[in-house]
């Protein structure tokens, strides 16, 4: 199935010269290296998407960018000059979108990134008026996170986070707000994706006896800490950040992280949504699709930011075909204009509201809490 | 910091230097007897845990079609030399790369792993590992065995680049982790002791005396040590050092499955952690100047130790300070022993 789609992806490649008049979508996706997990599910998200909008063909140009800035940088060139494309998508992380952002406001391609930190999209600048993001801003789900531990009455908070840019980005937006709040961070530590071990970080946290611990990491690696921190017999509460929304991490935890609290997309916990919550259908129908694929429980919150993306798409194309021909640079600009302009626009991970000002468009309806239960998602109020 | 969390900083570095020391030697091994800096040995270590972790989740692992790929490229290379020296040796050749990699495939596929116990399963495990390090050899290595050391280093990085991406497509992008070997908890003087550590320390113990036995008692032994002193001596004495190098590809191969399967219930293991854990058992093997194997075993425990306290520390600046220690050891080295060209 897997190698279909690569197969077809090169194809599609090799046969870049597209027919008049084709909308082509370039995709730049990290489906190889550290942020597989990200870019797998997203490259898988791409093949169930509609072949045409507007009554336009649509071509998705798919380029791997082995979790790499210079792969992702060179393959956006690629795309614009070689392929034409109309508009990119992508890439699945935050060092790569930010290299992309340049090319993409060079060529005045508008660009969709899968990627979370807001420094893609804020300020909305010369460049970044062509760049558009879908997954929400760790600041929202770092407020999430402290006004649940507010709630359930914790004081002191130990953080220990990945020793790279996701970990670094979250102290900074978790600690800012903590501090806004009187909680207070009593300890502050790292570890590596590729560790074997934590016990020295472990040891320093539960010295520092905090109520709660924040563990922030990306998918099944961020099972080690909690895991070493159960061992060693720690029993506060513990919180994850959004990047561990995928069944595996739940399948390599256990037990472990039984009451973990988490803030998600809506779309992890799409089938207990609330009936009148207008996300839950478009979410439902998204993890129905990629289910029916892919077999059941393997949707993630990743590639759901893929779907959102090519659904931003779905309701923007329409308006800028009424103004130019795709494959022109006026049909470029007339894209990123109906991209600003989209209103109420309910997608998988929530409800998007454009403006100059803010190209995320996310509110809180954007975000949900989280609790591990019988190696399950579940919602909390 | 107290004496309890030194105790158990401590215990944490010794079960991590176990298996790197364990990494260490075979690299020490590999380097000797090929001069082959064999980077791709931390694959194994991914291959071994992965593999298992797959057989015990129900699924096939695709190190099994590796296996199968593997000796049926061997065999074809090989056959029509073989073929002239005999219809033994022949049916020797196809019974190590068709008929072996066909009846593991029968096991894996047909008799239903899943179910069995862990011990079975281990070594199952390492009948599907194991034997890719010789072919590996075979096809990578002994066709360019004279070549210089930078050459084969070369070679071993595109190598370990093919297995990466080989364990990307096999097992996916998430790692996985296996059940203990045993639930064992002691409780010494507030100094929780976990049975899997100890399985650790003292299976890699027990491998170490072993290997130690191996090369000193047996003949085989004696050859690899033979060919790691002088090689074209040991090949006019009869040797030969293809089966030499196969024979420490075999045992690095094996190492490194072994070490995976130990460190699976310890910590998550995905398609890329084996570099890591290699290249750390690389320092160590550095320290012992990729010569001397007790030298090599102490700096990977002093690799541990270092990593386990560093983490307590500076959690942040653990990789950095673990990989400074290599440039005052190469320091110390250069100053010390007397530089002799070895390139002939």
């Amino acid at each position: 199935m897997k190698t279909q789609h690569l197969l077809a992806a090169a194809v599609a490649a090799a046969l870049a010269v597209p027919a008049l008049a084709d909308i082509n979508v370039g995709v730049v996706v990290s489906a190889t290296g550290p942020a597989a997990s990200l870019g797998i599910p997203e490259k898988n998200t791409f093949a169930l998407m509609p072949t045409s909008i507007g009554g336009e063909k649509i071509n998705y140009i798919i380029l791997d960018d082995a979790t790499d800035t210079t792969t992702a940088v060179k393959n956006t060139r690629k795309l614009i000059t070689e392929d034409k494309v109309d508009v990119i998508v992508g890439s699945s992380i935050t060092p790569n979108s930010l290299a992309m952002v340049d090319v993409a406001a060079e060529a005045e391609t508008p660009m969709i990134s899968m990627a979370a930190s807001a420094a893609i999209v804020d300020p909305v600048d010369a460049k970044r008026r062509w760049v558009f993001k879908t997954p929400q801003n760790d600041i929202q789900m770092s407020t999430a996170i402290v006004e649940h531990m507010i709630n359930a009455g914790v004081k002191t908070v130990a953080f220990i986070g990945f020793a790279d840019a996701y970990g670094e980005g979250w102290y900074r937006e978790f600690s800012k707000i903590a501090e806004a709040r009187k909680l207070a961070i009593v300890a502050n530590e790292r570890y590596n994706r590729s560790d074997t071990s934590v016990t020295g970080q472990v040891l320093k946290v539960m010295a520092a006896k905090p109520d709660a611990v924040l563990v922030a990491g990306a998918g099944t690696p961020a099972a080690l800490p909690q895991k070493a921190l159960k061992e060693k017999g720690y029993k506060g509460a513990y919180y994850q950040t959004h990047g561990v929304a995928n069944k595996d991490f739940l399948r390599v935890c256990g037990k472990d992280c039984e009451g973990t609290f988490l803030p998600a997309g809506p779309v992890l916990v799409a089938a207990q949504l609330p009936a009148d919550n207008p996300i839950k259908k478009v979410a439902s129908d998204y993890v129905a699709k990629y289910e029916a694929a892919h077999g059941k429980g393997t949707t993630s919150t990743f590639g759901a930011h893929a779907w959102d993306a090519g659904l931003l798409l779905q309701n923007a194309v329409p308006a800028a075909l009424k103004k130019a021909k795709p494959g022109s640079k006026e049909f470029r600009a007339a894209l990123r204009d109906a991209l600003e302009g989209l209103k109420n626009v309910t997608v998988s991970h929530g409800i998007v509201n454009m403006s100059a000002q803010d190209h995320l468009g996310f509110d809180q309806r954007a975000r949900v809490m989280v609790r591990v239960e019988n190696g399950d998602w579940k919602l909390i109020q | 910091m107290d004496l309890q969390i030194a105790l158990l900083l401590g215990q944490d570095g010794i079960v991590n230097g176990a298996i790197y020391a364990l990494l260490a030697l075979a690299l020490v091994l590999v380097f000797a007897v090929t001069r082959v800096i064999f980077i791709p040995q931390g694959e194994f270590v991914a291959y071994g845990a992965l593999t298992l972790a797959s057989l015990q989740a129900g699924g096939t692992p695709g190190t099994l079609w590796l296996l199968l790929a593997l000796g049926a490229l061997v065999a074809a290379i090989d056959a029509p030399v073989i073929a002239r020296q005999g219809g033994r040796r022949l049916a020797g050749l196809l019974g190590r790369q068709i008929l072996y990699p066909l009846a593991v495939a029968a096991l894996v596929l047909g008799a239903g792993p899943r179910d069995w116990p862990l011990a079975l399963q281990v070594l199952l495990t390492l009948a599907l590992v194991v034997p890719l390090g010789p072919q590996l050899y075979r096809l990578a290595y002994q066709p360019i065995a004279e070549a210089p050391v930078l050459i084969l280093l070369i070679v071993s990085v595109a190598l370990h680049l093919a297995l990466v991406g080989l364990g990307l497509l096999f097992f996916g992008a998430e790692g996985s982790r296996t059940p203990a070997f045993s639930e064992l908890s002691l409780d010494i003087g507030g100094l929780t002791v976990t049975g899997q550590s100890l399985w650790v320390v003292g299976a890699s113990a027990v491998l170490i005396v072993a290997l130690y036995v191996f090369f000193e008692k047996s003949l085989y032994g004696k050859a690899l040590r033979a060919t790691a002193i002088n090689r074209a001596g040991a090949r006019l004495m009869g040797i030969s050092t293809t089966l030499a190098g196969k024979l420490s590809f075999l045992l690095a191969a094996a190492i490194g499955a072994l070490s995976g399967i130990l460190i699976a219930p310890i910590t998550t293991i995905y398609y890329d952690t084996g570099f890591l854990v290699g290249l750390k058992g690389f320092v160590g093997a550095i320290v012992g100047g990729l010569a001397s194997y007790p030298v090599a075993a102490a700096g990977a425990l002093l690799v541990g130790l270092l990593e386990s306290f560093s983490s307590f520390w500076a959690s942040a600046f653990k990789e950095v300070i673990v990989f400074t220690l290599i440039i005052p050891v190469l320091v110390w080295r250069s100053l010390t022993t007397r530089h002799v060209e070895e390139e002939e």
